[in-house]
């Protein structure tokens, strides 16, 4: 995977995973889809995106044994 | 910490040189791996909290750097040998992180996680937090040793990764203090080494390959590997280690270490084997077969441990040298 630009400003960065979470850098809160907000307690968070996570919003890797996320097409 | 108790008569001649005694100028032939693991152990420990009873200086002393050196050549042989069938895991996989993520996923015939899930007694569990106090007490520890010998991209990534786990700012959030809160609320010894006398040479060959790989530049590719393999072992686990405590109400302390590493290693096992071990195989792409070394060996002492623990506790026995923790607790 490449780094980011060299000179990048700070602040909130997201990386999605191929058939994984997205790895969101810089992120106070993030609010899920029934809009709750969840305060991210490291500098790092894994945000699942495959839905199948036991603690939403949090990526706990279950897509490792569901298989990878659903694919887009 | 002291010395440890010595198992053969190599470890004996190390504690003696380390004493004080009869100077120890060779390994020669330790008597089983007890005797290997635990000697190459204490040497390894010179470099991180060192011994009370050993005066600091010998961590360098030429002398014993020599017979630690032997003792590695033994290892990383046997090593070698031993994890052909977790490597050939990786065959078909076509990229690097798809071939960590192979050897990651193999599986051994025993699991420690399933087993601390559904079957375990609360001893049983205790004794696991016990041989895993050797290396939860020191976590993340041995992969430090890289930072310098890494640049660019890799080096971020990890130094990303450890300032997780060395607590992000905050001393009470260090991985290590929580694995003590743990032990404590576990009824077990907190202290750093505490059990190493109680830990059989399964477990201290999962320290030693930290430590090899750790303090040997020319291992900074198998180190990275070994650090992958972990965390893409880990957050699966961890919910079985998890729910295992909650199921024999081992105490909030027990049930957070586990929960944390949930969360924080489903972070974990996307930057070291994407952007740590991904970075480093594009600037060093000589690097590769290192890379999955580590990683290999890293699954394959898991499955020497898990076979070893899993065959004592399924015949009533224990894991532990020396008996059951009643005594210990």
């Amino acid at each position: 995977m490449s780094a980011p630009a060299s000179g990048s400003r700070t602040g909130c960065q997201i990386t999605v995973v191929p058939d994984g979470p997205a790895l969101v850098r810089g992120a106070d809160v993030v609010y899920d889809d029934q809009g709750v907000a969840h305060e991210a307690e490291r500098p790092v968070v894994a945000v699942c995106l495959c839905g199948l996570s036991q603690r939403l919003p949090w990526c706990d890797a279950t897509h490792k044994v569901a298989g990878g996320r659903p694919s887009k097409t | 910490m002291k010395l440890p108790r010595p198992r053969g008569k190599l470890s004996e001649a190390l504690v003696a040189d380390l004493t004080g005694g009869r100077a120890l100028d060779h390994a020669g032939d330790p008597d089983g791996p007890d005797d290997l693991h635990l000697s190459l152990w204490m040497l390894y420990e010179l470099h991180y909290r060192g011994f009370e009873d050993v005066d600091d200086r010998r961590e360098w002393d030429p002398r014993l750097l020599a017979v630690r050196a032997e003792l590695e050549t033994s290892f990383e042989d046997g090593l070698r040998e031993d994890v052909g069938e977790v490597l050939a895991a990786a065959d078909e996989a076509e990229d690097l992180v798809s071939q960590l993520a192979a050897i990651a996923s193999h599986e051994g015939e025993a699991s420690v996680s399933q087993f601390l899930h559904r079957r375990a007694t609360a001893a049983q569990y205790r004794e696991f937090l016990i041989e895993r106090s050797l290396y939860h007490l020191k976590e993340s520890d041995p992969h430090a040793w890289a930072v310098p010998r890494l640049d660019g991209a890799a080096k971020v990534a990890l130094a990303e990764l450890q300032y997780d786990e060395f607590g992000g700012g905050r001393p009470d959030r260090l991985h290590s203090a929580l694995f003590a809160r743990a032990l404590e609320e576990a009824g077990l010894d907190a202290s750093y080494g505490a059990y190493v006398d109680r830990v059989s040479w399964h477990t201290l060959a999962v320290n030693n390959a930290m430590s090899l790989f750790g303090l040997h530049r020319r291992f900074r590719g198998s180190a990275m590997g070994h650090l992958a393999a972990f965390e893409m072992t880990s957050p699966l686990a961890c919910r079985r280690y998890l729910q295992g405590a909650q199921r024999l109400e081992m105490g909030a302390a027990v049930e957070h270490y586990f929960d944390e590493h949930i969360e924080a290693d489903a972070v974990h096992e996307e930057i070291a084997a994407r952007t740590i071990c991904g970075s480093l195989a594009e600037t060093e792409p000589e690097l590769v077969d290192d890379i999955l070394f580590g990683a290999a060996a890293c699954v394959h002492l898991d499955e020497v441990v898990a076979r070893h623990a899993i065959d004592a506790w399924t015949a009533g026995g224990s894991v532990l040298l020396g008996g059951d923790t009643s005594e210990v607790a």
